[in-house]
């Protein structure tokens, strides 16, 4: 995305600019506007009374002391964790049916674990604020010498110096600096993400304070305002020597931001620690939770309910069968002692007894509850993060930056992402402009081959080549240039190596070539070591220039306030020439203007105006004089248009002296007024002085696309994926790029809503407000119905339609009364492109699809002007290239390129929505599994509430016997592999239309569950009922029985999941196999100890079960049985109903993954058409 | 293995080398396990998996099932119910006021062995409708007074039964103990006492570890109302094997519980005349009583549940693995599906 060119262009403003210091500095003092600063003073009595805060600055969440009990409270928020930190309590009274310490172990483990983490990763923080708040400068002592000292020790009112390249500890307000004229440069990277440089000014008064020496005397106030939001705003005044000065913006250097290309400033510290701007708008990034969880939320609830009715029937009867116990004072089960009982068990007061059973059921069945279940998915979560994170095949090798999931949350989300909102610039494209062809006087130069031609070229070969270049182009493309330089990729011979002075009009090109070295605002770094010179630039189309004008012989070097310097070729002797050229004006460019104009005076003391600009406004400002090569230029430019390449017209203007000091006097006047309409007599005046220009050529510009950026898109295509282009660009250039990655093509209907209509126009002239927006408004409905009745008449056939919106249509579209209508035709085209949209734009065009469709939105951006889409979206994904960090620190997971998105979603998307998927599904199986045992055990215990297991094995069984393997599969399965996953996209689809996790699969993962608890208790009641348990005549006790089922349960689940499984490494082995060893090891141990702690397991396992051939029949029957039904279930599905995975599983296992034409069938039948990427374009072709 | 570790460790240092030039590269690093491509097993169900494993159920199950059968066929077993039976007919009306009676509580019964039963003979009583698997009624136990004679004291889980009415504390206490079930069978053959051998019906580590030498039946039955059968106070817990049989609560509330072993083998026909003093309220809550005569094999005592279910589902899944080895083969894919390939056209993969 392109950013605004506004910051810089101010540099060369400011100068008169000082007059409109005017607003607001009488509140000064006022509510809001009470901070005083005693500069060089901080310890003095009047800062004492005030006691701002200490610069030490903590992002952590949690102190020392705070740990505890808030992170306690995140816990208990979950209402499973709640629900078990209740009936962990409640196992401390009577109600429980086992011991308390038992019921509590399992929730303090999981607990514990919880804390661990967070505590873990708060220490990071921790260890990361330590790192900054360490971190020295240089302030001013109380002997008068500057020494280090750490940041976190800055008080308000310090005088400190920074040295070049080094942070600001707090924010400043600028006192000095290297330069005569108290400017210095600063990088504003880690607060907005531009990388450019802006410039800041000391006010005069302080601007001569050049020596550590000279702050001695130095003592001055500023009163200011109190610590805000606000990044681009400050007011105050600073009393110095009995006088009072105005402050602005101007003198504020922000905390975080970095000193450059000046050797050091002075600057007070005025906001420190907490109150600094960037602190102040540090908010917590919007926690987002994934759509599965939120459904996980769900289902527990619905365990919940399930779990109060069973308590609730077992309630009933048991309060029947307790008022039965007492009739008239006859006993019936006398052995219960009814007539001498506790309140619970009262049959007098039978249903008081029923509440409170009611209280213990749900204690009992509490087990239905997977309380393993929320640390287990966080575990896992972040075992995949770091997969995701080590994915070699998602590194860089050339940025060196390997994918980073800065959040573990959404894991799974990854895997059902219906809409990609795209930011174009810096994400499908490098943001690496180079400057690749040009029009000259008429000629058109460069032979470089774009992107766009090349896809173009493709696209009129056969398929079959086409796919099979794709994967070579961008070797090619590496090898060829020497060593490349970054933003030129002009090659001409006619013009490189000084050749052009013998071009027909070598005079022109001169023009042209100084043009490029002067019409800019970038600033020339000089390397020390080499010599070598790169740029800083507000954007890089404008560093392409200057970096094309250097390598063409004209090699900016240096630059003033008020004069550029350049190393030109001269045209006569062919050397090299040191030449300065005097700045008079800048002319700064903004979008409405779209042009900027530089004024500058040569040697020889004359005064040009070089203006270049958008071919819309320049043509209409030529003189008629100038429109020598009008006619091939145009055409020039429009083919280079079509070749998807930015366009700027040069042209320029001499002026004699009277003229320009005519203009200069209009021109400093305007904008030294400070009345509203400001802005508007500068345009006046630059629009009189930018006319009668004559044309010099033409520059095309390159934005590339990214490295397999169409086939990338072309597989997300594949895999039903809808890519929308949210782009602050123009349209036209939109739409180039939209052709060359394909999401366009040639056959489609484009629909395309603007508001270039000569009405509109003619109303803007105008400029009442109120008509324009309603005749806007007008026009943007009846487009939008227009594009809905295409669509719909055309639904029949399968013509694809692509929807291209500007900005200013966009802001109706996105009304309120009219977004649901926008949506629907949206939704009806197959690629949707908005150009010229605003960040705010990005972001509602965002929340309007994942509100409106419910589905799954990902955005993915790279600059600063992305953020607000990327927190929007349910899944953010900044692409951390050359614009800053801002989308990257705002995003949820952080790659390097765009194609490395095709991996992140169909690979790893989609295992780790499978995974989590699975495994919540198994942990509920699991758990109904067990905890039916429990409530069909108590239907045979009169409701009484005792447990058929031994208390250890019911707290045990959550966290050791069934977990680890769940976890296991929640980390390591895989349907299919990473291969197939790219090579059939439709695999996606799985996780777009959540069959892993519809009701239907959770509920019949549940009906699983309990068919195979029906199965073992019955088959292990029935086995064991009445007779001899082995051949001493001994019959089966309680615990006998229940360390059998036990035993059933644990193999049967534990087999469940070798069943569930597709994918067995030694790690699910040893998980699963491990797990039944353990249950059985337990069982010796456990029995081992004395029988005072091991109640009714004692010896049980060495001295009853293990001796006794019936429990080992007993077992290996009721297991088996127990997993036919899911085993049958599985063996037809896969055979006569399979899901995707599985046809994929069955032709990998058939080996006809290598049949093209095969592999093309099955693609072919998979899903709906796909519409976009170039696999449609060859199949539109062929149709 | 060994005689490639040189090799493999020296170009592992040369890896290194190479990577130390980029020692800041945050390039991941390769390994199987992070790049997820460990070596593993994926298997499908694949129809030769799903018919074999049927087939291998059937062929495991089957055999397992006949040789279950036949045990608990071998096995001989005598039922009699006799609660009913056992209550003169004049009290038939009020069982209840009968067995709270100090009536005599005597009953004969004759018992005929339909074949002929190997000794050991074990003596079972089996109660109906009784749960011992109530919640008040398992937790009315003190585990520590029953092994250590210093802890007679510790009978607060035991409530009602923990003391006497001079508040003395019981031993055994608790609802478990108190309720011992107290009907005795005696048996003849042809006016011959068959001896019943009451050691070693209780597990062993319950007899050592959970109910103590040296503890001794203290005021047992000498609460408010009395239970079920008294206790020999000079006989500690350890051999009171009846009680241990008794506190091993069943799990359901149909249980046997073990009485003794009659260690002489009974002939068929023979008639055997039990001598039963039926004391046990079961007519409360309308429970049975039986007693069994049972002999045992190596599964145990009689029950053809397992051998029945071990066939059924043996031969269920025979019937599934024909099943589906008919579908795969009259129907080996879906008309006009490519993907659903059949198992026959691909021996390769096979």
């Amino acid at each position: 995305m392109r950013r605004k060119k506004l910051r810089l262009s101010k540099i060369y403003s400011f100068r008169c600019g000082r007059a409109c210091f005017k607003e607001d500095h009488s509140q000064i003092g006022g509510p809001g506007f009470s901070r005083v600063v005693y500069c060089n003073d901080p310890d003095c009595f009047e800062a004492g009374i005030r006691n701002y805060g200490d610069n030490y600055v903590s992002t952590t969440k949690y102190t020392l002391a705070t740990f505890l009990p808030k992170s306690l409270f995140e816990q208990f928020r979950r209402v499973a964790n709640f629900y078990f930190l209740v009936t962990g309590i409640l196992a401390f009274t009577p109600l429980a049916a086992y011991t308390a310490v038992s019921a509590i172990i399992p929730l303090i483990i999981i607990v514990a674990a919880t804390m661990i983490k967070e505590g873990v990763e708060d220490w990071r923080r921790q260890k990361q604020d330590m790192e900054v708040n360490n971190r020295k400068v240089k302030v001013r002592k109380h002997d008068g010498t500057f020494g280090y000292t750490e940041w976190k020790n800055l008080k308000v009112g310090d005088v400190v110096k920074v040295g070049k390249d080094e942070f600001f500890p707090a924010d400043l307000l600028l006192l000095s600096s290297s330069y005569e004229d108290a400017v210095c440069y600063v990088e504003t990277m880690n607060l907005d993400g531009e990388t450019n440089l802006k410039l800041k000014q000391a006010l005069e008064v302080t601007s001569s304070l050049h020596e550590d020496s000279n702050f001695h005397d130095f003592k001055a106030a500023v009163k200011c305002e109190d610590p805000n939001v606000n990044l681009y705003s400050f007011i105050g005044t600073l009393e110095f020597e009995e006088q009072q000065y105005p402050l602005s913006p101007q003198q504020l250097l922000l905390r975080d931001s970095k000193l450059r290309n000046t050797d050091y400033i002075y600057g007070v510290v005025i906001f420190t620690g907490h109150d600094t701007k960037v602190i102040q708008n540090s908010t917590d990034p919007p926690s987002k939770r994934s759509k599965l969880e939120k459904k996980m939320d769900k289902i527990i609830y619905f365990l919940f309910s399930l779990l109060f009715l069973m308590a609730f029937v077992g309630s009933v009867f048991f309060g029947i069968s307790t008022k039965d116990d007492l009739e008239n004072g006859v006993m019936e089960r006398w052995y219960l002692r009814p007539d001498d009982s506790t309140i619970f068990f009262d049959p007098e007061k039978a249903p008081a007894a029923a509440i409170y059973h009611f209280l213990t059921a749900l204690m009992l069945y509490g087990f239905f509850i997977p309380i393993s279940l929320y640390v287990s998915v966080e575990v896992v979560k972040v075992l995949q993060c770091i997969f995701i994170n080590q994915d070699i095949e998602m590194y860089y090798e050339e940025a060196d930056k390997p994918a980073h999931a800065r959040t573990s949350n959404l894991n799974e989300e990854l895997g059902q992402v219906d809409t990609i909102l795209s930011d174009k610039t810096g994400t499908l494209t490098c943001n690496s402009m180079e400057f690749i062809k040009c029009s000259v006087a008429g000629t058109a130069y460069g032979r470089g081959v774009t992107e766009v031609e090349r896809a173009m070229d493709r696209r009129s070969n056969s398929p079959l080549v086409q796919q099979n270049n794709n994967g070579s182009n961008p070797t090619d493309d590496s090898t060829d240039n020497k060593p490349r330089i970054k933003g030129f990729n002009f090659v001409d011979e006619r013009i490189t190596s000084g050749n052009w002075v013998n071009e027909p009009h070598a005079d022109v090109i001169q023009k042209f070539l100084r043009l490029l070295a002067l019409c800019h605002t970038a600033i020339p770094e000089v390397n020390e070591n080499t010599g070598k010179i790169s740029y800083e630039a507000e954007s890089p189309d404008e560093a392409a220039f200057v970096i094309a004008a250097r390598e063409l012989g004209f090699e900016f070097y240096k630059r003033t306030q008020t004069s550029i310097s350049l190393r030109e070729l001269d045209q006569v002797s062919g050397k090299k020439v040191e030449r300065v050229y005097k700045l008079l004006n800048v002319l700064e460019f903004n979008s409405a203007r779209k042009r900027m104009s530089v004024i500058v005076e040569n040697e020889e003391g004359k005064i040009v105006l070089l203006c270049k600009g958008a071919d819309s406004v320049m043509l209409e400002r030529l003189a008629s004089n100038g429109r020598k090569f009008e006619e091939a230029t145009m055409e020039h430019v429009n083919e280079y248009a079509n070749a998807g390449l930015r366009t700027l017209i040069l042209a320029y203007h001499e002026l004699d002296k009277e003229e320009y000091k005519q203009f200069e006097e209009k021109f400093s006047e305007a904008k030294n007024s400070v009345s509203a309409d400001r802005e508007a007599l500068i345009d006046e005046v630059t629009e009189k002085i930018e006319r009668d220009l004559i044309l010099l050529g033409a520059t095309a510009v390159e934005d590339k696309l990214q490295n397999g950026v169409p086939d990338c898109i072309d597989k997300l295509a594949q895999a039903g994926i809808k890519i929308w282009v949210l782009t602050g660009d123009k349209m036209e250039t939109a739409i180039n790029i939209g052709f060359a990655c394909s999401l366009l093509r040639q056959g489609m209907k484009q629909i395309i809503i603007n508001l270039d209509f000569p009405e509109i126009q003619a109303l803007e002239k105008a400029g009442e407000k109120a008509s324009i927006t309603k005749a806007s408004k007008e026009s943007v409905v009846r487009q939008i119905k227009d594009g809905k009745a295409q669509i719909s008449t055309a639904r029949v056939g399968s013509e694809a339609f692509a929807l291209i919106i500007d900005g200013k249509s966009l802001t109706y579209a996105l009304e309120d009364d009219m977004k649901k209508m926008f949506l629907e035709v949206a939704i009806g085209c197959a690629s949707v492109i908005c150009c010229r949209s605003s960040p705010k734009q990005k972001a509602l065009v965002t929340r309007l699809v994942k509100s409106g469709t419910g589905k799954t939105t990902l955005a993915i951006g790279d600059g600063a002007n992305d953020v607000g889409m990327l927190q929007e979206a349910d899944i953010g994904i900044g692409i951390s290239g050359v614009e800053g960090m801002q989308a990257v620190m705002s995003s949820d997971v952080a790659i390097a390129q765009f194609r490395y998105l095709e991996r992140l979603l169909l690979v790893h998307g989609h295992w780790c929505y499978r995974r989590i998927s699975s495994m919540i599904c198994y942990f509920f199986y699991k758990n109904v599994t067990f905890g039916f045992t429990l409530f069909l055990y108590e239907a045979h215990a009169s409701f009484s509430g005792q447990p058929a297991y031994n208390d250890w094995f019911l707290s045990l069984y959550n966290v050791f016997f069934s977990s680890l393997p769940a976890i296991a599969m929640g980390v390591f399965d895989q349907d299919v592999s990473a291969r197939f996953c790219l090579k059939f996209p439709l695999l996606y689809q799985e996780g777009v239309q959540n069959v892993l996790f519809s009701w239907r699969r959770i509920l019949s993962w549940m009906l699983n569950g309990l068919i195979s608890a029906v199965i073992i208790f019955f088959f292990c009641t029935k086995s064991l009922e009445l007779q001899a348990f082995n051949d001493d005549g001994r019959t089966v006790g309680r615990d006998i029985l229940g360390a059998t089922m036990y035993t059933c349960i644990v193999w049967v689940v534990n087999l469940q999941m070798a069943l569930a499984i597709s994918y067995f490494t030694l790690i699910q082995h040893i998980f699963i196999w491990g797990s039944i060893a353990f249950w059985y090891i337990f069982l010796l141990i456990y029995g081992a100890m004395s029988p005072s702690f091991s109640t009714t397991a004692y010896k049980i396992f060495i001295e009853t079960l293990a001796p006794s051939p019936s429990y080992w029949v007993v077992t290996l029957f009721v297991v088996i049985s127990a997993l036919i039904p899911y085993f049958s279930y599985s063996a037809i599905q896969m055979r006569f109903f399979p899901m995707s995975h599985e046809m994929i599983q069955w032709i990998r296992y058939e080996g006809r993954s290598n049949d093209p034409e095969y592999c093309d069938m099955v693609r072919q039948r998979s899903i709906r058409p796909t519409t976009v990427g170039f696999t449609a374009r060859v199949a539109a072709r062929s149709n | 293995m060994s005689p490639n570790t040189p090799t493999s460790s020296s170009g592992g240092t040369g890896s290194a080398d190479s990577s130390a030039a980029r020692r800041n590269s945050k390039r991941p690093k390769y390994s199987r396990f992070t790049q997820q491509e460990l070596p593993a097993c994926k298997p499908i169900l694949t129809p030769r998996w799903v018919i074999s494993a049927f087939m291998l159920v059937s062929i495991v199950f089957i055999p397992i099932g006949v040789a279950s059968l036949f045990a608990s066929r071998d096995v001989v077993e005598i039922v009699d119910r006799y609660e009913t039976d056992c209550i003169p007919q004049r009290f038939r009306n009020d069982k209840v006021q009968y067995i709270q009676s100090s009536e005599d509580k005597s009953c004969n019964r004759s018992i005929k062995v339909p074949k002929r039963m190997k000794q050991p003979i074990y003596v079972y009583y089996q109660l109906d409708n009784f749960y011992q698997n109530h919640r008040r009624y398992v937790k009315s136990r003190s585990d520590k007074q029953l092994r250590e004679n210093s802890s007679a004291d510790d009978v607060s889980s035991c409530k009602p039964e923990a003391y006497t009415n001079g508040k003395v504390p019981i031993v055994p206490c608790g609802l478990i103990a108190w309720s011992l079930f107290n009907d005795t069978y005696s048996f003849s053959r042809k006016n011959q006492q068959l001896a019943v051998n009451k050691k070693g019906i209780s597990w062993k580590s319950d007899r050592e570890h959970k109910f103590g030498k040296e503890v001794f039946p203290k005021h047992f039955q000498s609460g408010t109302l009395r239970g079920g059968a008294d206790l020999d106070d000079s006989i500690p817990l350890s051999e009171q094997e009846d009680l241990i049989v008794w506190m091993r609560t069943a799990a359901l509330p149909t249980f046997r519980k073990l009485y003794g072993k009659i260690e002489v083998d009974l002939e068929a026909d023979d008639v055997i005349d039990v001598t039963l003093k039926n004391y046990y309220n079961t007519y409360s809550f309308s429970g049975k009583k039986k007693l069994v005569l049972s002999t045992t094999s190596w599964l145990g005592g009689k029950n053809d549940f397992m051998g029945i279910a071990y066939l059924t589902v043996g031969g269920l899944c025979f019937f599934l693995a024909m099943a589906f080895t008919i579908v795969y083969l009259v129907k080996p894919r879906q008309l006009g599906d490519p993907s659903y390939l059949s198992w026959n056209r691909n021996p390769a993969g096979h």
